[in-house]
């Protein structure tokens, strides 16, 4: 299979050194420098810090209380790699021009969806899709919000694979409209690589990150239905053992906002109050990293305590503002993902800059027929499914699993996707043996308040084990810093 | 700011200084077992740990005897016991990851730090090997994040309810060693006897250590020369460690503080949770050790444990968990 590495045009092999892409070039000829102890110890003091500031995260189905007691129990690091994912900026333009024109449309496709559903009264997303889809929310119909913006906060994953020609070609993979997470590894992981390696950053014209929190607090003011020149912001977390309470906090900390907890929540005459030691205070904008179903168990789930009776009520009165909206997962579904380029061209008249990934849905007869016929070549993924789980990636599975998934498959057609298995780009990574490629992806964060924006650059994740393109944190995925690099 | 975020500090703070009380404890039983005595005396010495803490019979369904060794373990590294160090660590450590947001990065990084060494410390037996290293190191990461503390935090609410919680729970752990530690000299001076030590060893040698164990506990030994310029004598050391206000870890210094920080947060010019704290701070900057003394030190300190705890519930009821409105 044709390979893409962001680094080498030509990977080394024994003593041939490869070729080094243009802008990779200074950054390679200073790896080349350095010495291998030197910068071995420089990963072990980057576990050190990591650990001391505890950068961590917790792992799904591993929160036994019982065991969290020895150095933490549950709480992991997440591997950090030293060697940087370099894109250059004439890419980067173009990339975030794509961006914005998709989260804008997404966003026009949400209200739309809530509102008049002229995209389904023209045929172009099929109404059952929407209607009978579990991630559309009825109350949210007919709802109006702030500006129109349902994501503010959008993490939108990024996969780079070679073109019939070799070269490398972006593409969307996947929306995050609910609570997408990651944004303080990005930050995390340029501080790092400042604080080990400063001289790298006075020999290239990276892109700063650091003014994240800033935009992010700007945005959700905006989203202020108050008209109060301060509107009070507090970002909403199910609590310390979430698994990715680290982020909760630090964008708290960083915004300069509270961070609370349901119960720290109470609403009265529709209104949102938070609890403090001077008695009751009005909250104007909550940034919720609680998903929909537990945000009020008035109407959503009822045994819900991470969230806040009476919200919903609130929310619709106009008192509050919810970012990101109720109801977003309607459109970041993976059944949806592939409409989104019909979307821009119908909202926005003009054509997609970021492609998506060719894709069948299973519901469709014919798109099931080759699936089927094909399995052992294509990657197949729940619609509903997340965080890597529940999907077959043909070439990496054995007969068994692919048997297994047809059954599954044949069961609930419409409750898969599949996608040609792109070979993903590949970055030199450190591992056990020195450095080797491994695959990666790409997360931008883009915010939407009165304008869409983005810092740039987003968080690359890395899939440490050989060969696998799984990413995710939680199956062993590390991370690595991102540099826009400005000519 | 969020009462829980107040909550969570407080607690975070009473929880170091608890495990910093508890391994000036341990420290000076363990030092005081190595002066020659009998194997009874020794024995009532430890039982007196367990019983400052009410742990007595949560000990007695575990361990059949008590022995340093087995009192010891179960006041460090027992973490079925919530009080031993490793609990209090682990407790003020997630108090603080829960509100890390509000601590500077100093003082949350020296409470992780202590949480990740303790762990180290005890995996590897470095406290076996030195049970007084260990104790000295509990101390002083706790005068670090007191430090720490003091030296980064904004002088705002967090700091005055962590400040709070350091001393409600310092005037609680010195009432209970100054309690404990005068009943088990079973002097009738102080009231009846409750430990059957052997008479013999009521020398005066004897007391001299004793007395002289109690005040290092409480790193107090320099400042009773200083202050008295005097043999040690009971009356004054419990005078020392009930009454000074210059003291930095008697009641009296302790109360100070608590009723300081609590005018800072108050904002009810009534408030009955400050009214309580007044009186039970006046009461010690007015009272006689004399006095004390005759109504009986035991009766004396269980009264203050008690109203302490109340005064603990009220700052609980007023700003960190108020009832919803």
């Amino acid at each position: 299979m044709r390979q893409f590495d962001e680094m080498y045009s030509r990977l080394p092999t024994g003593d041939d050194a490869g070729d080094i892409r243009k802008h990779y070039e200074a950054y390679a000829r200073w790896l080349n420098t350095q010495d291998p102890q030197a910068m071995a110890s420089r990963r072990e003091e980057a576990e050190m810090i990591f650990r001391r500031v505890g950068i961590t995260f917790a792992v799904y189905g591993e929160l036994d209380e019982d065991k969290n007691n020895e150095e933490g129990g549950t709480e992991r690091l997440i591997p950090f790699d030293l060697i940087p994912r370099v894109i250059a900026a004439k890419e980067w333009k173009s990339m975030e021009a794509g961006l914005v024109q998709r989260v804008t449309a997404l966003n026009r496709f949400i209200h739309d969806v809530y509102h008049d559903q002229d995209i389904l009264k023209a045929g172009i997303v099929p109404r059952e899709q929407i209607e009978r889809n579990a991630q559309f929310r009825p109350e949210m119909v007919g709802v109006d919000v702030p500006n129109n913006i349902y994501s503010h906060i959008s993490g939108i994953d990024i996969v780079r694979a070679p073109d019939a020609q070799g070269n490398g070609e972006y593409y969307v993979l996947e929306d995050n409209l609910r609570v997408p997470s990651g944004v303080s590894y990005m930050l995390e992981d340029r501080k790092m690589m400042m604080r080990l390696f400063p001289d790298l950053f006075s020999q290239h014209r990276v892109a700063p990150v650091a003014h994240y929190p800033d935009l992010l607090l700007e945005t959700l003011r905006a989203s202020s239905p108050a008209t109060t020149a301060e509107p009070t912001v507090v970002v909403l977390t199910p609590g310390m053992y979430n698994s990715a309470y680290f982020e909760h906090a630090f964008l708290a900390q960083q915004m300069g906002v509270e961070l609370v907890e349901g119960q720290d929540l109470f609403v009265k005459d529709k209104f949102v109050y938070m609890r403090t030691t001077r008695g009751p205070k009005r909250v104007d904008v909550i940034y919720r990293r609680v998903d929909d179903d537990f945000l009020d168990p008035n109407v959503f789930r009822p045994s819900s305590t991470l969230g806040c009776a009476g919200l919903m009520d609130a929310y619709k009165a106009g008192h509050v503002a919810i970012c990101n909206a109720v109801g977003t997962g309607v459109a970041d579904d993976k059944s949806i993902y592939p409409y989104v380029p019909e979307m821009i061209k119908f909202y926005l008249g003009e054509e997609p800059i970021l492609k998506n990934v060719p894709t069948f849905v299973c519901r469709k007869p014919g798109d099931l027929q080759y699936t089927l016929d094909n399995l052992k070549d294509l990657v197949v993924k729940e619609v509903h499914g997340a965080g890597g789980y529940g999907m077959l990636v043909g070439p990496a599975s054995t007969k068994e699993e692919i048997e297994r998934f047809r059954e599954a498959l044949l069961a609930n057609p419409e409750g898969y996707i599949a996608q040609p298995t792109l070979s993903l780009s590949t970055c030199p990574t450190y591992v056990d043996s020195g450095i080797a490629p491994r695959h990666i992806d790409l997360r931008p964060f883009v915010l939407s308040g009165r304008t869409v924006q983005m810092v740039p650059g987003g968080l690359t994740r890395v899939a440490l084990k050989e060969g696998s393109l799984v990413v995710n944190s939680s199956q062993g995925g590390g991370t690595k810093d991102t540099w826009i690099l400005q000519d | 700011m969020l009462s829980r975020t107040a909550d969570h500090l407080f607690w975070m703070s009473r929880y170091m200084e608890r495990a910093e009380n508890t391994a000036r404890m341990l420290n000076v039983s363990y030092e005081t077992s190595l002066l020659p005595q009998s194997a009874a005396a020794v024995e009532a010495g430890w039982e007196g740990i367990l019983s400052i803490s009410e742990l007595l019979p949560a000990y007695t369904a575990r361990y059949k005897n008590i022995t340093p060794r087995d009192v010891m373990a179960f006041m460090v590294k027992d973490v079925d016991n919530p009080s031993s160090i490793i609990s209090c660590l682990r407790a003020a450590r997630e108090n603080a990851r829960a509100v890390r947001g509000t601590l500077t990065t100093e003082v949350w990084e020296t409470q992780n730090q202590t949480w990740l060494e303790v762990n180290r410390m005890l995996k590897s037996g470095e406290f076996e090997r030195d049970p007084g290293q260990f104790f000295e190191w509990v101390k002083f990461r706790s005068h670090l994040s007191r430090g720490v503390t003091v030296g980064t935090m904004l002088m705002d609410e967090s700091l005055y309810f962590m400040r709070m919680g350091t001393f409600l729970e310092r005037a609680d752990n010195t009432a209970r060693l100054v309690d404990v530690k005068f009943h088990a000299m079973q002097n009738d001076f102080f009231g009846a006897p409750q430990y059957g030590a052997p008479e013999t060893e009521s020398t005066q040698e004897y007391d001299f250590y004793h007395w002289s164990a109690i005040l290092r506990s409480v790193s107090g030994f320099e400042v009773y020369r200083k202050v008295y310029r005097d043999v040690i004598r009971p009356e004054r050391v419990a005078e020392l460690l009930i009454l000074r206000p210059d003291m930095p870890r008697s009641l009296h210094a302790s109360l100070n503080e608590v009723v300081s920080n609590l005018k800072l947060v108050s904002h009810d010019a009534n408030s009955d949770t400050l009214r309580h704290a007044g009186r039970l701070r006046s009461e010690l900057a007015f009272g006689r050790i004399d006095e004390i003394l005759a109504t009986g030190l035991h009766a004396y300190l269980t009264q203050f444990l008690e109203r302490v705890n109340v005064l603990g519930g009220r700052i609980s009821r007023e700003f960190l968990m108020p009832h919803a409105a």
